[in-house]
């Protein structure tokens, strides 16, 4: 027997600890259509059935207003699931079962996972499983989803509601006199007029008008419009009378009987509770500590620094093997290839984009797992909490904080899980102003940037300087996201009600399956698309080669060069075998050549397609003072920021400069009449807040669900930035500061 | 004695008299157990005095200072 069964329930009732304690490693991440909820799906396998699971959004309600919520009903409605487990909380059980009183309602199978039976048992909570089960008229099985303990259960169960057939009436409940006589005849003209009634029962299409749901209101407007006015116009009536005699509203009304519902069964000795349910446990004793007004900020900065740290450090090391085993790679195909394009293309455009994009893997999991136990362990919630004052002002959300940290709030961090990391938001919009502003965080990647910068022309000032760059990143973000919270993105904030759910320590299997998950998600999607924008970037760097006539005259200069120096020096090159020294003429005549070598591989950039661009932008970039051999450092510094060093040096003929050993580029930088303190300070400037990298652009497009973003945050960020470093560059001039 | 949420003080227990707010909120504030006859308790405040936590139902919620706003409570003296 094979069927499909839907996993539901309210968000931290232990749902997702259940769903990989049901599938283990068989599941398989996607989204569902056309949205960026994550769908999860499994199955698990018994003796004689297999049942094929997907794990819905967590939700508290059935309502349309969030996302989630939608997402689960519409998969309810639309794929009619053989069965929907609805996992409660037993510890929580009088909230937990609003969620569940909505899925009677709406008359499909359920059968009730009484989950978390360990935690009531402690908190003096005794349930009678079999009671409820009479009482609501499904199953309902005992679960400890930590242990897997009444899993085999559930599922027999599950199987059961599948072979028996069962139907499965709607539950009726009364709304009070008023509701329930508007809905009786609302119910009669629905099914008269089959509206929705092939999608949704009678009844339920009458609850949702009375709630206002915006979803079905809207879908009954295109379907029958004069039926939908006259639905409409009878919950008017119904509010202005309730409004009237009770001052309350239909959907205020509904919710207090459905609570009344669930008390009254509970009342027929379902639940006996040993204490005060508004006792505190020792999660609440923690939180006195933990939240306290002084110490809770403390002790969240020190988790903050601490998780910050524990990322980069320890993901340092296999970031570095991943590093040198792609440099390795890259070396041995170098030496085995034949000079030339295809070279080229293998080793800079694809062994270095590749390289680039796995780079980041051990960051993510590193960054996914700590993130994972702060956010099961029930930690993030109370970050939230604490820090939601400030971050409102913003029109952000208390948990935007971790997003900002992730990709450089502590300087050194990386845009690209930090993009990642709003997924741990779940306002929209508050969501989508992180996103678009946590790369202005001072990633790693622009580290080496400032570094050469300082020391060329602030060297005294290092570290004063790097303190403005870390706080001038934070207020330009927060003031963006602003602008974008009353611009392209306003709107109200997303209510903050919000549970602080007991704190909890993970399990290691629920943290593995998540890092797995997200890094996994990472390679795939992005791999690919970052895999052709790096092509792309290494042909614009490289085409149209230099003119027959131009490559001729660097090899003549070379060929004269190696002629008229003296034969024994020329031949001692020629013959220079690596392990022995070469003597001091011979050197000489190896950095000669090389600096035409360098001079050549400047004029072929200069002759590429980015350097045409680049030139072509003097015009514009001149006002920040940018001459064109910045500008292809910055169209460089799109793949990834520190390119920005190296492609300075090609531009300024030193060859390719390690990022971490700029010091003769910044010599020549500090010296060069086109250059001034002020310039370095607006290209600071223009570095922090241009263009995310394309890898963090593919981030954002997929966490926002739509390309569009992408481009925004190109777009914008670049204009933005230029518009400061202009001001910084015009301003300066005119009152004639750090000109020299 | 009928008071706002706001101006209840940490520890202090009482019952909702009302919510008097539609939409999004009132519909948010209902699904995590918040109506009228509900007994809460005022758990504690943020740092920055807001959001607010308070226990309701054997859980504990967080709400901003303006969204406690619409809420009534009836305390106990």
């Amino acid at each position: 027997m094979q069927a499909t069964v839907a996993l539901a329930g309210n968000p931290n009732s232990g749902k997702t600890t259940l769903f990989n304690e049901l599938t283990g490693a068989r599941q398989h991440v996607g989204n569902y259509p056309g949205v960026t909820v994550e769908k999860k799906e499994g199955t698990y396998t018994h003796k004689d059935f297999t049942l094929h699971i997907v794990d819905l959004p967590g939700t508290y309600s059935l309502t349309a207003y969030s996302l989630e919520e939608v997402v689960a009903r519409d998969y309810l409605v639309n794929e009619k699931p053989e069965v929907v487990i609805n996992i409660v909380d037993s510890s929580n059980l009088e909230r937990n079962l609003y969620l569940a009183v909505q899925f009677l309602e709406m008359g499909i199978p359920v059968c009730i996972a009484l989950n978390m039976m360990d935690v009531a048992k402690k908190r003096g909570i005794e349930i009678n499983a079999e009671k409820l089960s009479t009482l609501l008229g499904v199953p309902v099985v005992p679960t400890i989803a930590r242990t897997g303990k009444g899993k085999q259960e559930l599922m027999e169960s599950a199987a059961h509601i599948v072979r028996d057939h069962k139907e499965f009436g709607a539950l009726k409940i009364s709304y009070g006199d008023d509701v329930d006589q508007a809905m009786l005849d609302m119910e009669k003209e629905i099914e008269a007029n089959n509206f929705m009634t092939d999608t949704y029962p009678a009844r339920w299409v009458a609850l949702k008008y009375m709630e206002k749901d915006e979803q079905i209101v809207n879908q009954g407007e295109k379907i029958n419009p004069d039926l939908a006015a006259r639905l409409e116009e009878r919950v008017k009536k119904v509010s202005r009378h309730l409004l009237n005699t009770l001052d309350t509203y239909p959907e205020a009304m509904i919710a207090d009987q459905r609570y009344g519902y669930i008390k009254s069964i509970l009342k027929q000795g379902v639940i006996f509770q040993k204490y005060d349910q508004n006792r505190l446990y020792s999660s609440d004793k923690i939180d006195k500590v933990l939240t306290n007004r002084f110490l809770g900020p403390l002790f969240m900065l020190a988790v903050i620094a601490g998780l910050f740290h524990l990322v980069f450090t320890y993901s340092a090391v296999p970031v570095g093997w991943l590093e040198s085993l792609f440099g390795w790679i890259g070396h041995g195909l170098y030496t085995i290839l034949p000079d030339g394009l295809l070279r080229s293309l293998i080793v800079s455009g694809i062994i270095n984009g590749v390289g680039g994009v796995l780079g980041f893997v051990p960051l993510i999991m590193f960054m996914f797992f700590g993130i994972a136990f702060l956010e099961d362990s029930g930690y993030l919630a109370r970050v939230a909490f604490m820090l939601d004052r400030v971050f409102r002002i913003f029109g952000l959300h208390g948990s935007s904080v971790m997003a900002f940290i992730v990709s450089g709030g502590i300087a050194g961090g990386c845009a690209v899980p930090g993009v990642m990391a709003t997924r741990t938001l779940k306002s929209p919009r508050e969501r989508m102003a992180t996103l678009l502003t946590v790369p202005f965080m001072n990633c790693g990647a622009k580290l080496p940037v400032f570094a050469l910068l300082i020391a060329a022309f602030f060297a005294r000032y290092e570290a004063a300087i790097m303190f403005a760059i870390t706080l001038g990143a934070w207020a330009g973000a927060l003031l963006v996201a602003k602008l974008l919270r009353v611009t392209v993105i306003k709107g109200a904030s997303t209510p903050f009600v919000m549970e602080l759910p007991p704190y909890r320590m993970p399990t290691f299997k629920g943290l593995a399956i998540h890092t797995w998950e997200r890094t996994w998600q990472y390679i795939k999607k992005a791999g690919t698309v970052i895999l052709g924008f790096s092509i792309i970037l290494w042909a614009m760097m490289t085409f149209p080669m230099l003119p027959e006539s131009r490559i001729e005259e660097f090899e003549s200069s070379r060929q004269s060069m190696l002629v008229s120096a003296p034969a024994p020096v020329s031949g001692e090159l020629k013959n220079a075998d690596e392990k022995i020294a070469l003597s001091g003429a011979a050197l000489k005549l190896k950095e000669q050549l090389q600096s035409i070598d360098y001079a050549e591989a400047e004029a072929g950039l200069r002759y590429s397609a980015a350097g045409q661009i680049g030139t072509a932008l003097e015009s514009v970039s001149q006002w920040a003072g940018f001459d064109w051999r910045t500008n292809i450092a910055l169209l460089g510094g799109f793949a990834a920021k520190e390119v920005m060093v190296s492609t300075l040096g090609t531009a300024y003929s030193l060859g390719e400069i390690d990022p971490e050993a700029s010091g003769p580029l910044s010599e020549k930088l500090a010296q060069d009449p086109g250059w001034s303190p002020l310039m370095a300070l607006g290209l600071i400037v223009f570095t922090m807040f241009y263009a995310p990298c394309f890898v963090s652009v593919v981030c954002i497009s997929k966490e926002s669900g739509s390309w569009k973003w992408g481009a925004f945050a190109i777009i914008f960020n670049t204009l933005f930035a230029f518009g400061l470093a202009v001001l910084i560059f015009q301003t300066g001039s005119a009152l004639g500061v750090l000109v020299n | 004695m009928r008071m706002n949420l706001r101006q209840m003080n940490d520890n202090q227990a009482g019952t909702i008299a009302s919510i008097k707010v539609a939409g999004d909120l009132g519909q948010r504030m209902r699904e995590m157990g918040l109506v009228p006859g509900t007994e809460i308790r005022i758990q504690g405040r943020a740092p920055l005095y807001d959001p607010v936590a308070l226990r309701v139902r054997g859980a504990t919620l967080t709400l901003r200072n303006n969204e406690a706003d619409f809420i009534e409570v009836e305390v106990k003296e």
